[in-house]
């Protein structure tokens, strides 16, 4: 792999550009791997680096019935938090985090991690109360954060209108100083580049029709190329999972929602962190382009069609307006929808299933993104050793059976 | 000289009224009828802003929405900034004040641009993955200048003071662009006699017909459309909307409009009969037929140095002559692939300037516009291309070479030819942004070299959106899909009566995007495909040699088309360079998707009325205006304003928080307390299987609730989790009230809904609403009967209307429904009348009450007294993750009821059945002082490093003035086994507080207050 710094890209300027390498073959399918990933979004391919990178599985082929990242990794708004509420939550997003710092330099290529910090805005008395839960459980769980009140919400956002006059005054917030913000493409492409040159083949506009199954154990997956086989298959296709859970058979508990986003023209810089509420519904940061890029909740219908209504787009710009005032005069240039595939606590699957050596990796609902490091990493362990990660363990599917849910909603609610 | 580039005739502007404007400080003027980018030209203003990256001089290009370059900042005062306003598209007024996004000093002697010329180079696309990643703590710094070179303008730092509207419409035929193919299907719909929205962006409708060289009927082809317009608005049924423009189109012909009412007046949105006007309204249409009358947008050709002040779209340099009269320079070189540039040489020479070559990229030109600019003595130089601008701030020359499109190669001479204007045209493009929106991908039309919009339902396109371009076409084209979309909604189809207009021989066209130029694009001058990005053709080619591949990795490697003109522009040029460096044909490569807005919105606009004190409106109860008047201060509980306590002032000095309510506590406790619990939700619930359906929705049993009994009601999710809890009263055999928490009324009902409508669609049963009905008061305490005797006729005989009964009467001379139940643990009577008639209640109780000492208290007070009894609160005791059982709710839990219930299933899995579950219990602090944080997390060893094993959390906390010490409830592991033990509690300063498990009733475990 061609190395990336600042002194290759003036070597490379003084040669006209005309030597930098591909970033990642574009491999004809092998007749078998000994691992199938299936779905080259940000969690496929980290799940394939890390196989390669640290299981030493490097005979790997990630199957993409698209381009590389295109599902919700090039769709999210790019937030990267840890200050979950429960132990299983936390453990797994701050395994990502520890991922996220020192990710650039593991996979030489710069993801922008910016840890600009995330405030999650109370504007009630209970909001305040679970504000105060949550971040008590951090602190013990050894996740950074604190508790703000409205003056410290204010130090922190200048422009936010903090004053009583508002609808919901805010009444503080949690601050995680170390969450911020990635370059969601980058991530997609970075673990890309590191896996191909770690030998894994990326196998685009290939596209997984079904599963190769015989007596409970899967040997393969046939795709518009022809059939591809290996013994261990992971499924990582969200917004698409239920779907692919089908062609084997399963069923999944999950939903399938649009849930949108938008981002403003570019603006010179006014908005440092990333603020989100769950009261008012709505969460904005702005990007290193100048873009404030907003979200809020999912749409309320199923669905697969990559849009969502417009109701919720006027929703989502009220509760922005009702906090930062001064941006009625912004204009909104783009909005679009991904698909995200909801569970009933609002945490992810990562698990076995009833087909042996069929793995799942989905669920992620609105906020997978942040955790793609992390969810790569323990996916990859499992896979590799045939045995679900410590971490990853309580997000099996049994725990729809046995009621170990993990509610999130309490606590994660919209806002990702 | 004022306006030197002002022609002396010609044009549509008000040449009798001057307009006074200021562009970056400097003060210039215009007429009525100009854009801010009209104005500017005819000012001879070359350098309008500095590009992105490179920061390079940049001019205006286009003159519609899909400008690159004319970015500015609107406004003169800060309320009425306006970032990223395109001036080719904001009518010009007295007293705009613009001013450029990017250049520092300013804009034509501009420090980055330094760096820009210098540092190019190393400025590949997506050079930012490959560096900044050492070391690794300087990335916010780097980051920090990365932001700050970016953006475009800024937003205001003052609140907006503009309104903005919302307006729902339907129509039959909704016509999208009022140009010839828009003006013609919105005659033949609206003749036919649809209800007809006619919707165009620009100032003035007719669209290409306001600069057009032909005529119609022999006249002025702006003369037709003075005819139609008038004929359009003499019907009834059909509204014009000039000024508004198709935003968004969404699934089920559900079209946003933004009309801009006032944008093209002031900074501010004018007065006018001393009330504000709306700055902007958003139309949301349901049409049952649209026509995609969007028109085309002209691409430039690229080639080298494309980007520098004085190079311009041949359409526009058309524009600018015969619709603002406004020569846009003096001497002409035109670069062309196609017929329709000649226009703009040809109009170029008629408004006396120079043109001095026309570079045609066919080897035969033949058409008629050729013809007429041969007849002019223009020199046509067939096979040749222009294949670099030479210049700095304004065009000094153009390098004119041979070329060989299909070697993609220079094949003869360069030739340097003077020139201050180069236009270029490479052919049309269908607005097909509208169309993409809904999904559907627009498809590759070989002929007519550009993408056309694919099958919409309900849709059809028309004109340029269409590929149709010569004009007696597009008029008829047009005409035919507006008579068609009318008939698709039930209106006869229209005979055409169409205007004559002249053919005219039109030789073909070929396919040219980028110009080659003598070096190669990696090694040459750049050359622009989106100039506002700065991406240029040598970034595709280097996106495709790394491996980017699709056309969604390219625009996304490279920020190709990521602008706010949303690659109107130069998108289509870039694939077909992708296409060309990939070794493949465009349609392979395909197209982006462009998702709404068509052109930016504000989002205030988008707001509309729904913010301030419109965002979420508050509700108040009836008695509202009596608690302000008593000094209450409000808590947000949902969508209401609910007094949260009630502070006195004795002697100048008001009571704190902890003051007021611990009196308010002792008032209830010893004497008599008021609480307005109007805002519970209260539903209605009826019919002959009702009852059956409170027992699969409750965990409890119902079915021998009698009339005038009420019952405490527990509900679950599917998941066996608590919801919401309340008590629910039989008014009737089929007749229940039931009533929920304050926040959760909207979701409960909701909750019913979807169980009855979707699961048990045959049980006969009908919920209704009734919080706002009903007002709410709780009288409570010892001395609560000995008041109700004095205002009701209802007997109050403790055996006769006995704890959880209610009963019918009148209570200060007004119907009402009183129940004996209690939230406090004492004697209490919650009396509902008509919310019109609960000010006099309220009032009367008070006139009545001060002799017994009633005492009004609000929520916080409400919270302790419950809490000393042990009474949840469904949402702050519980959160989705405890059972009926985990609160020691054994006895609300019908097991044994004969049908299935919701949640029965998931309280019988392994999980629900640990016993080391999450239990309610009392924590009694150790020190009586402490008051226990809400949310402070409890450990079992104290010393245990962190990662600390949490065992549970305080969900409600609070001092007791009755207890006279700090007392919490709290979830603790197998908490309902572990009475008398220690827990601790870690805390952010470093003290670890102790208490001890206790049963959460504090108070009268046996309820014998409540019960007397």
């Amino acid at each position: 792999m061609q190395r990336y710094s600042g002194f290759g890209l003036v070597k490379h300027a003084l040669s006209h550009h005309e030597n930098w390498e591909r970033q990642w073959r574009n491999p004809t399918p092998k007749k078998s791997y000994d691992v199938i990933i299936v779905g080259g979004g940000g969690h496929g391919l980290a799940t394939a680096y890390y196989l390669a990178k640290e299981f030493g599985v490097t005979n790997v082929a990630v199957i993409e019935k698209g381009w590389l990242g295109g599902g919700n990794t090039a769709r999210n708004t790019t937030i990267v938090r840890s200050n979950y509420l429960w132990d299983e939550s936390a453990a797994l997003y701050e395994h990502a985090m520890k991922l996220w710092e020192g990710l650039s330099q593991d996979i030489n290529y710069n993801v922008m991690f910016s840890q600009r910090g995330v405030l999650n805005v109370g504007h009630t008395l209970q909001d305040m109360r679970d504000i105060q839960r949550r971040v008590n459980a951090n602190r013990l769980n050894g996740i950074d954060g604190e508790v703000l009140d409205a003056k410290g919400v204010q130090a922190l956002v200048p422009i936010m209108d903090c004053s009583k006059n508002a609808r919901y005054p805010v009444m503080g917030a949690s601050w995680q100083p170390r969450a911020g913000v990635a370059r969601h493409d980058a991530v997609a492409w970075g673990y890309a580049r590191a896996a191909d040159a770690l030998g894994v083949d990326l196998l685009q506009n290939t596209e997984v029709t079904g599963f190769k199954i015989r007596d409970g154990q899967i040997y393969g997956v046939h795709t518009n190329r022809g059939d591809i086989e290996a013994k261990t298959v992971g499924c990582v296709t969200a917004g698409n999972s239920g779907v692919m859970a089908k062609m084997a058979g399963i069923k999944l508990p999950l939903e399938s929602h649009p849930l949108q986003a938008l981002v403003s023209e570019p603006i010179k810089p006014i908005l440092d962190t990333v603020v989100m509420s769950n009261h008012v519904h709505g969460y904005i940061s702005q990007s290193d382009k100048g873009d404030l890029v907003i979200g809020a909740g999912i749409d309320g219908y199923n669905g697969y069609g990559q849009r969502g209504s417009y109701p919720t787009v006027e929703h989502t710009l009220q509760a922005i307006v009702e906090m930062f005032p001064i941006f009625s005069r912004v204009r909104m240039n783009r909005q679009w929808g991904g698909i995200v595939d909801t569970c009933p606590d609002a945490c992810p699957i990562l698990s076995k299933t009833k087909v042996k050596g069929l793995y799942f990796n989905c669920g992620w609902g609105t906020g997978g993104f942040k955790a793609t490091p992390g969810s790569g990493h323990v996916f990859a362990a499992s896979l590799a050793k045939g045995e679900m990660h410590p971490i990853a363990a309580p997000f099996s599917i049994d725990r729809f059976n046995t009621g170990a849910l993990i509610d999130e909603h309490g606590a994660a609610g919209v806002a990702h | 000289m004022s306006q030197p580039n002002r022609l002396k005739t010609g044009g549509r502007v008000d040449r009798s009224r001057q307009l006074t404007f200021t562009f970056n400080g400097q003060r210039y003027q215009g007429h009525p009828g100009d854009t801010l980018a009209s104005a500017l030209l005819a000012n001879g203003v070359d350098i309008v802003n500095r590009s992105f990256k490179y920061s390079r001089p940049r001019g205006i290009v286009a003159a519609g929405a899909e400008e690159p370059n004319g970015i500015v900042q609107l406004g003169s005062t800060e309320a009425g900034q306006v970032p990223n306003v395109r001036a080719t598209q904001q009518a010009l007024y007295q007293d705009l004040s613009a001013r450029s996004t990017n250049g520092w000093p300013n804009v034509q002697r501009d420090l980055m641009g330094l760096v820009g010329k210098l540092g190019g180079q190393f400025m590949p696309p997506g050079f930012y993955y490959k560096t900044f990643m050492a070391p690794a703590s300087m990335w916010l710094t780097y980051e920090k200048y990365i932001r700050k070179a970016a953006g475009l303008g800024r937003s205001p730092t003052e609140n907006d003071p503009d309104i903005y509207d919302h307006r729902h419409q339907h129509c039959d035929v909704l016509v999208v662009g009022a140009g010839p193919a828009g003006l013609s299907a919105a005659l033949a719909a609206g003749r036919a006699g649809a209800r007809v929205i006619l919707v165009d962006e620009q100032e003035e409708m007719g669209g290409s017909l306001l600069s057009s060289r032909e005529s119609i009927d022999d006249a002025p082809a702006t003369t037709w459309v003075e005819k139609v317009l008038k004929e359009l608005s003499e019907l009834e049924h059909v509204t014009l909307m000039p000024r508004t423009t198709a935003n968004g189109y969404h699934d089920h012909n559900f079209v946003t409009l933004h009309e801009r009412c006032t944008e093209h007046l002031a900074d501010l949105a004018p007065r006018a009969g001393g009330r504000r006007q709306v700055r902007s309204r958003m139309h949301r249409v349901r049409a049952g037929q649209v026509v995609l009358a969007s028109g085309a947008h002209e691409r430039p050709l690229v080639y080298a140095g494309n980007d520098v002040p004085g190079n311009m779209l041949a359409g526009a340099v058309s524009t600018y002559i015969r619709r603002y009269g406004v020569a846009p320079g003096n001497r002409l070189v035109l670069s062309t692939s196609n017929d329709d540039g000649y226009r703009s040489a040809l109009d170029w020479a008629e408004a006396g300037r120079e043109v001095v070559a026309i570079a045609d990229a066919r080897q035969n030109p033949d058409g008629e516009l050729v013809e007429q600019a041969r007849a002019k003595g223009i020199q046509i130089i067939a096979g040749s291309a222009v294949i670099e601008a030479r210049g700095d701030k304004r065009v000094a020359a153009a390098k004119v070479a041979k070329i060989d499109i299909e070697g993609f190669k220079v094949t003869g001479p360069v030739e340097e030819l003077a020139c201050d204007t180069i236009a270029s045209s490479g052919g049309f493009s269908p607005v097909v942004h509208l169309a993409s929106h809904t999904g559907s991908r627009p498809t590759w039309n070989e002929e007519l070299l550009g993408f056309m919009p694919s099958p919409v339902k309900g849709m059809t396109p028309t004109g340029g959106a269409h590929g149709v371009y010569a004009l007696g076409q597009v008029i008829a084209d047009g005409f035919k899909a507006g008579s068609a979309a009318g008939e698709a909604c039930g209106f006869e189809r229209q005979d055409a009566s169409l205007p004559k207009v002249d053919e005219r021989r039109e030789g073909a066209a070929v396919a040219l995007y980028q110009v080659p130029h003598q070096k190669a694009t990696l090694r040459g001058p750049k050359q622009f495909v989106d100039m506002q990005n700065d991406v240029t053709a040598a970034a595709i080619e280097l996106a495709t040699r790394e491996g980017f591949e699709s056309i969604e990795h390219v625009k996304r490697y490279t920020a190709m088309g990521f602008g706010t003109d949303q690659g109107k522009l130069g998108n289509i040029n870039g694939m077909a360079i992708a296409a060309r460096c990939l070794g493949r044909t465009i349609p392979e490569v395909g197209t982006t998707v462009f998702r709404p807005n068509y052109t930016p919105v504000s989002f205030g606009a988008i707001v509309g009325r729904h913010c301030g004190e419109l965002f979420d409106p508050e509700r108040y109860t009836a008695m509202h205006q009596w608690h302000v008047e008593n000094g209450a201060e409000f808590e947000d509980v949902g969508q209401w304003k609910r007094p949260w306590y009630f502070p006195r002032t004795v002697n100048g000095k008001t009571e704190t928080m902890h003051e007021a309510v611990a009196r308010e506590c002792s008032a209830v406790r010893e004497k008599v307390g008021i609480l307005d619990a109007s805002t519970l939700g209260k539903i209605d619930i009826q019919g002959p299987d009702a009852r059956e359906f409170l027992g699969r929705v409750y965990t409890n049993k119902w079915a021998k609730l009698a009339p005038g009994r009420v019952r405490y009601g527990l509900m679950c999710k599917d998941d066996g989790m608590v919801f919401d809890d309340g008590t629910t009263s039989c008014l009737a055999e089929n007749h229940f009230l039931m009533t929920t928490s304050t926040g959760g009324a909207a979701t409960v009902l909701e909750w019913l809904e979807i169980w009855h409508q979707t699961e048990w669609p045959e049980l006969d049963v009908y919920f209704n609403s009734v919080t706002d009905h009903w007002a709410t008061m709780t009288v409570t305490g010892p001395e609560a009967r000995k008041l109700m005797a004095e205002l009701t006729d209802i007997d109050l005989d403790k055996d006769s209307f006995k704890f959880m009964d209610w009963r019918e009467g009148k209570v200060a001379g007004v119907p009402a429904r009183v129940f004996r139940i209690s939230f406090t643990g004492e004697l209490a009577y919650e009396i509902n009348v008509q919310a019109n008639y609960a000010m006099h209640v309220w009032k009367k109780l008070f006139a009545h009450g001060d002799k017994y000492g009633l005492t009004p208290y609000g929520t916080e007070t409400m919270h302790v007294l419950r809490a000393e009894k042990g009474f949840i609160i469904a949402g702050q005791d519980t959160d989705g993750s405890v059972t009926p059982e985990d609160l020691g709710m054994h006895w609300a839990i019908g097991y044994d009821k004969p049908n299935s219930w919701i949640g029965k299933r998931a309280l019988t899995r392994p999980d629900t059945k640990r016993t080391d579950r999450k239990q309610m219990v009392g924590l009694k602090p150790k020190d009586p002082s402490v008051v226990l944080e809400e949310g402070a997390q409890i450990v079992f060893d104290p010393n245990h490093a962190i990662p600390m094993p949490m065992k549970g959390h305080v969900t409600s906390s609070y001092y007791s003035p009755t207890l006279q010490s700090g007392f919490a409830l709290a979830v603790v592991m197998g908490g309902h086994q572990k009475m008398g033990e220690t827990v601790y509690l870690p805390m952010v300063d470093g003290q670890v507080h102790e208490a001890e498990i206790v049963s959460p009733i504090f108070l009268d475990p046996k309820g014998e207050r409540q019960n007397v």
